[in-house]
């Protein structure tokens, strides 16, 4: 696995608009995938409305200590993007005196920002459930890290972390040679914190998706399989999994294009279009922040950089919680990742 | 590539097609097909790994790509694939080895 990103490697797929333009390709034989807004249409979705925006997912920066193969970030260590202590302000005095319940940071890997624990604090202070999406990896990256599972705790911050899978080759295929040991270690951490215990309220997630070009399988029976397999080997705990979809955009797309899987996933999604999960897609409650301050309806959107389409919306610094609600969200082909089977969120299944 | 092969791959995704010239039949085994393979007593994930070895066994390269995809997709791991691949191969095997008894019996009653 290469550890440059696209975008050091100045790839045409690092280009937003090269995206967008190559999922709205016809197919090889010439037919055209159907649209997403067509579907959404069909199910009575379209236009895609928000229902109550509770969440703030906040990307704190592109810069990460892995380069995994499914990112749709394109993150890595070249990545400088990083979101910086004014804007994270401007986040705070946003959502202080709203029902605005939850934060969830992102990344890159989150810790990575030299702000980040100052912004955790803060967001305790105004008493926002935190959640933070970790690689696990950081935490041993470097000894100033290594206290992240203590500092966590102090503050009950929600722990929602990558594991692919419980094997090392799976994982480590996805997320680079020697990821799931490390991983492994970190859980260990987590759970001597008392993360993933009855009864200490803190929360471990994991999150699993595919290392290939294929669906996830049920939610409900990889958790019974990643809680039995983790514990037997290695004694590990956690609360929930997560089963996400990866989508076709960033370095997922570039894998599909160059293993010859695109058009059979593209369509395989499709077919998989479900209007369950269409209803409860995670863009309806969730406004996603760049590091730069921009408002986005998702974090994938976000990288396709489909700003709102309102002017007078699109930066933080004119938060109007109000005309967000009333927004059009903005839809485009790589949306079927999230409407496929059982649905997906960040919080995994939807339906 | 040229397209003239007995087996074209995207002629797997083609499959409710044959439902073109005899509709009724086609529908009658498609519901059939899917009930099949919803959960029961086994679970999805069985059922693939079964049909992943089936279809070695009927040497189908439609059945086998369809479920290399099904059986991963129903969370099923590379040893477990090819565990179902070797109950395929052992019952094939097995198949022509007990007939050895068959042989084994005639060549009794030939000789002296």
């Amino acid at each position: 696995m290469t550890s440059a990103t696209l975008k050091r490697r100045q790839h045409l797929l690092s280009y937003a608009t090269k995206q967008l333009d190559f999922l709205n390709q016809p197919k090889e034989n010439g037919e055209q995938f159907t649209s997403f807004e067509s579907k959404l249409n069909e199910t009575g979705l379209d236009p895609l409305k928000p229902t109550k925006i509770d969440t703030f997912q906040i990307n704190v920066g592109y810069m990460c200590n892995l380069t995994c193969g499914h990112c749709h970030v394109d993150a890595g260590p070249d990545r400088k993007e990083i979101m910086t202590r004014e804007t994270m302000q401007e986040c705070i005095d946003s959502i202080k005196d709203t029902d605005i319940s939850t934060v969830d940071l992102t990344g890159g890997a989150p810790e990575m920002n030299p702000d980040f624990r100052w912004f955790v604090e803060e967001l305790s202070k105004i008493d926002k459930k935190v959640i933070v999406r970790s690689n696990l990896t950081i935490i041993l990256a470097n000894p100033k890290y290594n206290d992240l599972p203590e500092f966590f705790a102090k503050h009950k911050v929600e722990v929602v972390c990558s594991m692919p899978h419980f094997t090392r080759l799976r994982t480590d295929s996805q997320r680079g040679d020697g990821v799931f040991d490390k991983s492994i270690t970190a859980l260990k951490m987590l759970n001597e914190e008392g993360y993933g215990k009855e009864g200490t309220g803190l929360m471990l997630h994991l999150v699993h998706n595919p290392s290939g070009a294929f669906m996830p399988a049920s939610q409900e029976s990889l958790q019974k399989e990643f809680k039995k397999k983790l514990f037997d080997t290695f004694g590990i705990v956690f609360n929930d999994l997560f089963a996400i979809t990866n989508l076709p955009i960033s370095r997922y797309l570039d894998y599909l294009i160059n293993s010859g899987n695109y058009e059979n996933y593209m369509q395989k999604l499709i077919d998989s279009y479900n209007p369950d999960a269409a209803a409860n897609v995670m863009c309806r409650n969730t406004i996603s922040i760049s590091w730069d301050g921009y408002l986005y309806d998702c974090d994938f959107n976000q990288m396709l950089e489909m700003k709102l389409k309102d002017e007078n919306l699109q930066h933080i610094r004119n938060f109007d919680l109000e005309a967000l609600e009333a927004r059009e969200i903005l839809v485009d082909q790589h949306c079927y990742g999230c409407t496929a089977g059982s649905g997906s969120s960040c919080g995994g299944a939807t339906s | 590539m040229s397209k003239k092969t007995y087996y074209n791959a995207e002629d797997l995704n083609k499959f409710g097609n044959i439902s073109e010239f005899s509709p009724e039949l086609g529908k009658k085994f498609f519901d059939y097909y899917g009930e099949v393979f919803k959960e029961g007593e086994l679970t999805e994930r069985e059922k693939a790994l079964i049909a992943l070895a089936v279809s070695h066994t009927v040497q189908c390269p439609y059945c086998i790509d369809a479920y290399t995809s099904g059986s991963l997709e129903k969370g099923a791991t590379e040893g477990q694939m090819m565990e179902a691949v070797h109950i395929a191969a052992a019952i094939r095997g097995g198949a022509s080895l007990v007939h050895g008894v068959q042989m084994m019996n005639k060549t009794k009653e030939l000789l002296m």
